[in-house]
Parts: C-alpha cells; sequence; structure tokens
C-alpha cells in the first residue's frame, strides 16, 4: 500500500501543528468563530447536534490492520468507543472534544492518516471502487491514478478556492460500484481499439439539491494525458462556475447550463493550452506509486476446504451467497464485512470489531481492509481456504450478518440525530425498516434491493440513487418522509422518481412494504430484480399500491 | 413590545465541550432547557440573544428558539429538533439523556 514520503508527512505534522496553535488561540479567545469555523473545518472538524464531529479521510477506502487499530484506539480514548463509516470511505467520531482534536490529528499522523480535504472548496478525497485491485472484472487497479490524483490535488494552489466542493470517484471496472457519475468527475477506465488502458471522463454528476447524473465529455483519455485533462476541466470551472449563488456553484450546474457539447469544446479548448504547459510528474514517483500498489504475494494452492464448507453449512452458504464476490485470483474470494447488523446504526463499527477486522485483515487478509462506499468493510483478499475461518471469528464478533446488496444493507446518513443541518431523522428509519423485514423473512425471496436514506436534501446517504430512495423532511413541524423508485448508482445510473407527497413516521414502513408487496406480485420470475421490474412497469403500480395503502389506513383509524 | 408566537429561549453549543446550553436568567448557561430564561416578547428575546452574544469566547452559534411553557412554568420544546438537542441521539443512550 502506498506509503507517505517525507513530504507527505512533513505536510500532515505541519498541518497538525498549525490547527493545534488555531484551537488555542480559538480557547483562549484571539480568534472568533468566524476566523476559526474555516480553518477548523479545513481539518475535518465540524459542530454537529450534540457535539464536534472529526472527520477522518480514508483516501479511495483503503486502510490497512496498523491504521484500523489506531481508529479503534481514537474510538476508546477519545469518543464514545465507536466510529461511524461514511458514504464518503470517511471514518467520523461524533464525540471528541475541541481540546482534544489536535491529540488525534497526531495520533491519526502516527499511521499516516489525516483530516485534510474532507471539507472546504477544494478537491475533496477522491472515493474508488471498494473492489479495486481484488475485482475479477477489473482492468486495471484505479488506485495508482487516485493516489496520483491525491497527491496532484492536495494544496493544489489553484484549486484550494474553487466555486465549491469537489469530488472525484474512480473505477477500474466496467460494472460501476463507486457510483462515478453522481460526482463532480467521474472515472472509469476503459480500453481503446488498440487495447489501451485509459479513461472515459464523466463530468457533473452529483447529488443533493439538485440531482443529475454526469455527462460523458470524453470517450476516452490515455492514462498519460489524465492530469491534464482534469486540470481543463479544473480551469473551465474555475472560470465559468458560479460563485454567485452556493446552490448553483456546483460543476452539474455549469454543465447543465451551458450543455453537453459546449462544455466539451471548452474542456477541449483548454486541453489543447493545458496539455502543452503541462509538466509530466516524476517517472520515478509514478513507478514508486504503481509499486505501493502492487498485488500482494498470492497463495495459489488449491483446497477443496471452502466447498465442503458451503456443502456443509447452510448459514456459512448464506453468507458466501451475498457477502463473497469474485476475486481476479481464483483461489481468492472478497469478502464484504456487513456494518449492517438488523436494528443496528449502518455503518457504525465498536472499537473492539474495529480490533477483530484489523486481526483479521493481518493473518488472512494480506493486511488490506477497504471502507466501501455503502458503509460496509472490505478484505479484498481473502484466500478462499481462509474464508471459513474468517466467516466464523466474524462471527464471534457480531459481524458475519448475510445481507449484502439486500434489503437490510440500507445507506443512511446521520440525520438528525447528529447533523446539525438535518431536517429528520433518518437512523431510526434504516433501523425500523430492517427490524421489521427481518421479521417477514423475506429478505432473501426479495433479492438485491437498495434502500438509501438522507435526512435533509443534501443527499449525503445517496437516497436518489437508491431502488427505493428516502428523503426526511420538516412538514410543519414534523417528521416527515418522501420516497423515490428507480433510482440506480452504477453503470445505468438513474435518478429515482418521487413518488408524490411524503409520509408521515408511522405511515412509513407500510408504504415500503406496499412497494415491496407489489414487486413480488408483479414481477415475472424470481429472478427479475426489483429494480428491473421497476423499469419494465414504471411508477404506477407501486403510487397506486401505496396511496391506495394510505387511504385504507385513514379508513382503518 | 412586539408579539410573538411562542416565548423563546437562547441556546447554544458550547465551545470546548460541543455539547448543547441554554441561557439562563443570570447570563450564565446551563445544561437543563427547564433551566433557561425565557422571553415572552421580542424586545426581550433580542436582548437575551445579546447577552449570549457578548460570549463568544465561551460558546458557538447561540439563537432563539421557541419553547412551551408547562405546567411547572418551565420552558420545554416546541420543534422535534430542539427536543432531540435535549436528549441526545436516538440510536444510542449518549449525550445529555446520559449525562445530565
Ligand atoms: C454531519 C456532517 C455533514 C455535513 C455538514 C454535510 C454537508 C453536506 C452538504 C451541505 C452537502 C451538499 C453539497 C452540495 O450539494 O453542494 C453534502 C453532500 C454530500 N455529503 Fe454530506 N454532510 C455531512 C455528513 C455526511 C456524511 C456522514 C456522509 C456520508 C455518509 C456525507 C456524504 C455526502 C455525499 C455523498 C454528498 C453528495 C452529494 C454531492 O456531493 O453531490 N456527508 N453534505
Ligand atoms: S443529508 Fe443532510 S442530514 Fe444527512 S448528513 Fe447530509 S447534511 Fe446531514
Amino acid at each position: 500500500m502506498y506509503r507517505y514520503d517525507d513530504f507527505d508527512a512533513e505536510f500532515v505534522r505541519a498541518r497538525v501543528a498549525d490547527l493545534r496553535e488555531q484551537v488555542e488561540r480559538r480557547i483562549d479567545g484571539s480568534l472568533t468563530e468566524d476566523e476559526f469555523k474555516p480553518l477548523r473545518l479545513m481539518n475535518g472538524l465540524y459542530l454537529q447536534l450534540h457535539a464536534y464531529m472529526l472527520r477522518v479521510a480514508i483516501p479511495y477506502g483503503t486502510l490497512n490492520s496498523r491504521q484500523m487499530r489506531q481508529l479503534a484506539m481514537i474510538a476508546e480514548r477519545w469518543d464514545k468507543g465507536y466510529g461511524h463509516f461514511t458514504t464518503r470511505q470517511n471514518i467520523q467520531f461524533n464525540w471528541p472534544k475541541l481540546k482534544d482534536v489536535p491529540d488525534i490529528l497526531d495520533a491519526l499522523a502516527d499511521v499516516e492518516m489525516h483530516a485534510i480535504q474532507t471539507s472546504g472548496n477544494c478537491i475533496r478525497n477522491v472515493t474508488a471502487d471498494h473492489f479495486a485491485g481484488a475485482a475479477a472484472d477489473e482492468i486495471e487497479d484505479p488506485r495508482p491514478t487516485a493516489e496520483l490524483l491525491r497527491q496532484w490535488s492536495t494544496d493544489h494552489p489553484e484549486f484550494q478556492f474553487l466555486p465549491r466542493k469537489f469530488k472525484i470517484a474512480i473505477t477500474g471496472s466496467p460494472n460501476d460500484r463507486a457510483v462515478t457519475k453522481a460526482h463532480d468527475i467521474g472515472l472509469r477506465m476503459v480500453r481503446n481499439d488498440a487495447g489501451e488502458p485509459g479513461y472515459e471522463v464523466i463530468v457533473g454528476g452529483g447529488l443533493g439539491r439538485t440531482p443529475m447524473i454526469g455527462k460523458t465529455v470524453r470517450d476516452f483519455v490515455p492514462k498519460a494525458d489524465l492530469l491534464p485533462y482534469l486540470e481543463a476541466i479544473l480551469r473551465v470551472y474555475n472560470l465559468a462556475g458560479r460563485r454567485d449563488n452556493k446552490y448553483k456553484a456546483r460543476i452539474k450546474i455549469l454543465v447543465h447550463e451551458t450543455g453537453t457539447e459546449e462544455i466539451k469544446a471548452l474542456i477541449e479548448a483548454a486541453f489543447a493550452e493545458q496539455k502543452a504547459l503541462f509538466q509530466a510528474p516524476p517517472q520515478a514517483l509514478v513507478d514508486r506509486i504503481e509499486a505501493a500498489f502492487a498485488p500482494p504475494d498470492f497463495d495459489n494452492t488449491q483446497s477443496l476446504v471452502f466447498d465442503r464448507a458451503q456443502a456443509d453449512d447452510p448459514v456459512f452458504r448464506s453468507f458466501v451467497e451475498t457477502n463473497v464476490s469474485e476475486h481476479r485470483n481464483p483461489a481468492y474470494g472478497i469478502v464484504s464485512v456487513s456494518l449492517k447488523p438488523v436494528g443496528g446504526t449502518p455503518g457504525d463499527a465498536s472499537a473492539e470489531q474495529m480490533r477483530v477486522l484489523a486481526d483479521i485483515a493481518e493473518r488472512y487478509g494480506h493486511d488490506e481492509l477497504r471502507v466501501s462506499h455503502e458503509q460496509n468493510i472490505i478484505l479484498p483478499h481473502v484466500r478462499k481456504a481462509d474464508i471459513p475461518a474468517v466467516h466464523a471469528e466474524l462471527n464471534k464478533a457480531g459481524l458475519a450478518t448475510a445481507n449484502i446488496g439486500l434489503l437490510s444493507d440500507i445507506i443512511a446518513c446521520p440525520g438528525m440525530d447528529y447533523c446539525a443541518l438535518a431536517t429528520a431523522r433518518s437512523i431510526p428509519v434504516a433501523q425500523e425498516i430492517a427490524t421489521h423485514f427481518d421479521a417477514l423473512k423475506l429478505e432473501r425471496d426479495i433479492g438485491p434491493l437498495k434502500i438509501k436514506i438522507s435526512g435533509c436534501i443534501n443527499a449525503c446517504g445517496h437516497h436518489h440513487v437508491g431502488h427505493i430512495g428516502i428523503l426526511g423532511l420538516d412538514k410543519a413541524g414534523v417528521e416527515n418522509y418522501q420516497i423515490t423508485l428507480g433510482g440506480d448508482g452504477t453503470e445505468t445510473a438513474t435518478i429515482g422518481e418521487r413518488t408524490g407527497p411524503g409520509f408521515a413516521a408511522e405511515d412509513l414502513i407500510p408504504a415500503i412494504e406496499a412497494i415491496i408487496d407489489t414487486y413480488l406480485d408483479l414481477r415475472h420470475t424470481g429472478e427479475e430484480t426489483f429494480l428491473d421490474a421497476y423499469r419494465r412497469l414504471g411508477a404506477q403500480p407501486f403510487k397506486d399500491a401505496i396511496y391506495d395503502h394510505r387511504r385504507d389506513s385513514a379508513r382503518a383509524v | 413590545m412586539g408579539r410573538q408566537k411562542h416565548p423563546q429561549i437562547v441556546t447554544a453549543n458550547d465551545l470546548f465541550e460541543g455539547d448543547v446550553i441554554y441561557l439562563t436568567g443570570e447570563g450564565g448557561w446551563t445544561r437543563l432547557h427547564g433551566d433557561a430564561a425565557v422571553a415572552h416578547d421580542s424586545d426581550e428575546a433580542q436582548r437575551l440573544l445579546a447577552v449570549a452574544q457578548a460570549q463568544p469566547d465561551k460558546i458557538v452559534g447561540a439563537y432563539l428558539a421557541d419553547a412551551a411553557i408547562d405546567a411547572d412554568g418551565r420552558p420545554q420544546p416546541v420543534h422535534f429538533r430542539e427536543a432531540f438537542r435535549t436528549r441526545g441521539p436516538s440510536n444510542y443512550f449518549h449525550g445529555k439523556q446520559a449525562e445530565v
């Protein structure tokens, strides 16, 4: 994995020292909140509803066992014994005290971690496919590119004061697990006619109050041209992007208002200039980064343990069905560890669980862990022969929930349980849905289903791209939930459609149940997924079901 | 004297702890909503807010929130957001519900 060089290490330490001084000056009164706020936000420190919150970057979601143990230590020493993994592949600590934050950041720096670029109008942490370097369908590991982007964008003078925050996502696979089409820039690795890998560049996606699917501005950019090409995009955005209105400042609005063809022409013109000026990163650096992401030494010994365990143990078999994905090496599997136990808080892990994950990664997983945007933890490289043992250890730690990709694998933002911007809660909604459907024992029969919940229009919970999306609002002082259907965050990305008026909290579960019953009634065969059925049937039968249902229950009262 | 629909209290977050606090009649701070100073008209509300805002070295983000007066004469939150702020999150027994 990538190790900091001296420059990175000094840079991070210097930033911690700066913040330490700024915190002292805030505490002794020489800095006002107006002066301090942008400084703390630059270091990932927010003030939420009940406490400060520290958002720690996990670039491209990759971490090792030492880093995971340090997160556990921080959770125990300075927080309440747990951390919250987010859709941005970060971890958030919900209860730090202001005076402790510099010490926490130093503890992070000890393991080459930081909280920079988790906030502000800069290029945020680059997110990547959580199966990168392991997936069977991958062309190449995209993380060397992600790391190059990180180095290029960190403190890039031209890009520290963009019109608005800027998010880049990257995948090396045709199956998009990184939601590239809902980011300011999405990069999807493809091959050209000569078979060389390069990137399809997608611009102007985003969620939030104006959700948009990104537009492809170039089908193929050779790897060597990627940085100048991205600089060209950022240059166009920096000059033409709107700064007059915060809600219109994201690049998606520029792309939308300018038109895709016109934007393409502007980017190409800027690229022609940029390419001539561009100083390529030194080959030694590129080589060093490539080497840092070289695949581990795989052990190709064949074994029957995995097959036998599946044949003998139905619990293990069902775990494999949902939580183990195909690895590029046939002797290996990718294990997804669900942080969605039924009734739990999506994305939360206790310090003890973090340590178990670190131990398993060290012993069985080539010391690698990933955080997925779906708020789960991935063990990307586990020998199939070891998966039964891994499963047994996960089980002891309450981490063997076999629900990846199913109804209870819900994404939920912190909502009004933590977030100061929230208009309603989202965590209890996720808990209730999971608990309700667990009692019905229908989850496996329902099959692949993505439910995503946000506690306000900012859409941190990705509700627009949920097959079933839920948005919590404040309707005249009461929590109210709007439903969207048919959203999709993959390569066939689609923004979900609103069903109509929202639901009070107590009417929401019956509405979700009516949607699912409609699907079960109308699906062609057990094979047709919820999303496929929705695409075939359209919204109407689902709308009829939920609003009829509401009339029925109103009558019943 | 401006009329307002509800009585109001002043709330903020503590600079050091980050937790929710309420302005008292003496110009100090309490963790208990019920002990907050109540403004019954807008002049009084603005005066209380100014008292809070004059303490930027102790607090962050002071604002006025609506309150209802209960049978004991104490202010209770009106909006659900303010009710959550008196307790803490609903997924864990953390925050005020555990500490105050
Ligand atoms: C509690 C602190 C948080 C604050 C103050 C916050 C604030 C915001 C705001 C204002 C936006 C809208 C940006 C825009 O449209 O211009 C946004 C978007 C977003 N946030 Fe958060 N957020 C918070 C927590 C989270 C968490 C916990 C996650 C992950 C679970 C997250 C992930 C995202 C994502 C994925 C977007 C997506 C939409 C986009 O950028 O197009 N945020 N956030
Ligand atoms: S969607 Fe809204 S409520 Fe949820 S974390 Fe983002 S800003 Fe907070």
